[in-house]
């Protein structure tokens, strides 16, 4: 092996890593409140919406982010959608994750005991009074570690941006390789940073679920 | 003769083709606790929840003093904002608590004054801590629903109710989830509130309750309600036979 590479280019995979996880901070936070709008609106939108939505989920959930960020960076623009190659990839990882954050999010509303948003409604509360007190706050606990998972998942997906010309990690690590042709060197970094990145959500993610699950869990 | 603080008329509930509630007449009067009693299925959390429209009924009138719930008249409902308001002034207890577990005791009786009342925190805190005391749990406030007993998890959400200030109070079996030991302290409280003139309408299988608080008791029957009168005639003198029959299988089974 030859690490004095990484001299010249660990700049510019740093940079990389950067523009990484840049996207997949972006990609997530922005998906989450697609999901989660997608979610309320199935919940409580008139049943046309609900098919209309379910019909969203199935398409996105169904074809491969590859073809849909195709279809996004080199078609948008037949339609007048002309996007630089990081914004489009932002707005496709938002668009594909939105259905399975959405499906999340359904399940963890799912779990909240309907007697308890019933309590809320006996006293007088208004819906979205309840969504936000109730609703959402336990919703999203039972929703967190499928929401974390996820978001690893996530982590995952924006190499595909490299295919746009997003100078991401995969981006930088490609550029080296063909320069190079230092392959097992240049995929090794990525595999180091890709499992230093999940390594902490992981990590975070759990010690956020301790700390909000706290008061729920009867003492035994 | 004095108005009803409820007035149940001809009510009719279906669930699909089930029918739950059959021309249900009842009058609740002011200021007086109200039992329902019947076997399992009978109806009476179906009717209970129809008082505050948690539970839709199809025909028939339910009036709160006198203004009809949940219609604004027969046939057309009634908008979100009105019967938001009506509820405000109907407090409810369940069987199961149904206390939010994120939030302390004292953060589950707020709630309502907050986010209902519109009153500041501060103001809703102290008047929180008050029902709080009222209910004994002055000293667990702090708590979250998971660190109480059953028994103090029903009295947080007596008090989460009467915080509200209402006129009316429902329950639905408040004792029914709790150990043995526990169901004499939540008694006591309704005790107290019913003392205090409290307009109640219990569900309970708690003959003892029934027959020493209630100032009348209904007895229901598949969607019927099958009589009404004082305790002393429904639970020790029952004319009806089904009545009787219901009552000796209490008996039995709680004899040993
Ligand atoms: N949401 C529902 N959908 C269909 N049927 C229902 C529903 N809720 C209640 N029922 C039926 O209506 C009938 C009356 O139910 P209800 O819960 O009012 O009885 P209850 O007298 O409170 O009984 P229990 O003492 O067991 O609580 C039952 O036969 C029940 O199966
Ligand atoms: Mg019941």
């Amino acid at each position: 092996m030859e690490w004095s590479i990484l001299e010249q280019y660990g700049p510019a995979l740093l940079r990389g890593f950067g523009v990484t996880v840049l996207c997949w901070i972006l990609g997530t936070i922005f998906g989450m409140a697609l999901g989660l709008v997608i979610a309320l609106m199935q919940r409580y939108g008139p049943r046309w919406l609900g098919w209309i939505i379910q019909a969203y989920i199935e398409v996105i959930r169904g074809t491969p982010f590859l073809v849909q960020l195709f279809v996004l960076y080199y078609g948008g623009p037949l339609v007048g959608l002309r996007l630089d190659a990081l914004p489009a990839g932002l707005l496709g990882l938002t668009i594909y994750g939105s259905p399975y954050f959405a499906e999340i999010f359904r399940s963890g509303f799912r779990a909240v005991p309907h007697g308890q948003i019933e309590a809320a409604r006996a006293i007088g509360m208004a819906e979205p009074t309840i969504v936000r007190r109730v609703l959402l706050p336990l919703g999203l606990v039972s929703a967190l570690p499928a929401l974390v998972n996820f978001s690893i998942i996530l982590t995952k997906e924006t190499v595909i941006l490299s295919i746009i010309t997003v100078p991401e990690l995969m981006y930088q690590v490609s550029r080296m390789s063909t320069e190079t042709f230092r392959y097992l060197e240049a995929n090794l970094v990525l595999a180091l940073f890709f499992w230093a990145l999940v390594e902490t959500i992981s990590r975070v993610g759990r010690r956020f679920e301790a700390r909000i699950t706290k008061h729920l869990i009867e003492r035994t | 003769m004095q108005a009803s603080a409820v007035d149940i008329r001809k009510v009719n509930k279906y669930y699909g083709p089930f029918h739950a509630l059959k021309d249900v007449d009842l009058a609740i009067p002011p200021g007086k606790v109200t039992c329902l009693i019947g076997p399992s299925g009978s109806g009476k959390s179906t009717l209970l929840r129809c008082i505050n429209f948690l539970e839709e009924y199809d025909s028939g009138e339910i009036r709160i003093d006198g203004q009809l719930i949940g219609y604004e008249a027969p046939g057309r409902k009634m908008s979100g904002r009105k019967l938001r308001e009506m509820r405000r002034s109907i407090g409810m207890v369940f069987q199961q608590f149904n206390l939010w577990p994120h939030m302390t005791a004292l953060g589950n009786v707020a709630e309502g004054l907050v986010r209902v009342r519109g009153l500041s925190k501060a103001e809703a805190q102290a008047r929180a801590a008050e029902a709080l005391a009222k209910v004994g749990l002055a000293d667990k406030m702090g708590n979250h629903p998971a660190r109480l007993s059953g028994g103090q998890q029903q009295r947080v959400a007596i008090a989460r109710a009467i915080a509200m200030e209402p006129r009316l109070m429902l329950f639905d079996e408040p004792t029914s989830a709790l150990d043995p030991e526990l169901v004499g302290e939540v008694l006591n409280v309704m005790k107290t509130l019913a003392g205090e003139g409290m307009t109640m309408v219990v569900v309970t299988h708690e003959m003892g309750f029934a027959a020493h608080v209630a100032d009348q008791v209904a007895f229901m029957e598949k969607g019927e309600l099958v009589g009404v009168d004082s305790p002393g005639r429904i639970l020790h003198h029952p004319e009806d036979p089904r009545i009787q029959g219901f009552l000796r299988t209490y008996h039995e089974r709680n004899s040993f």
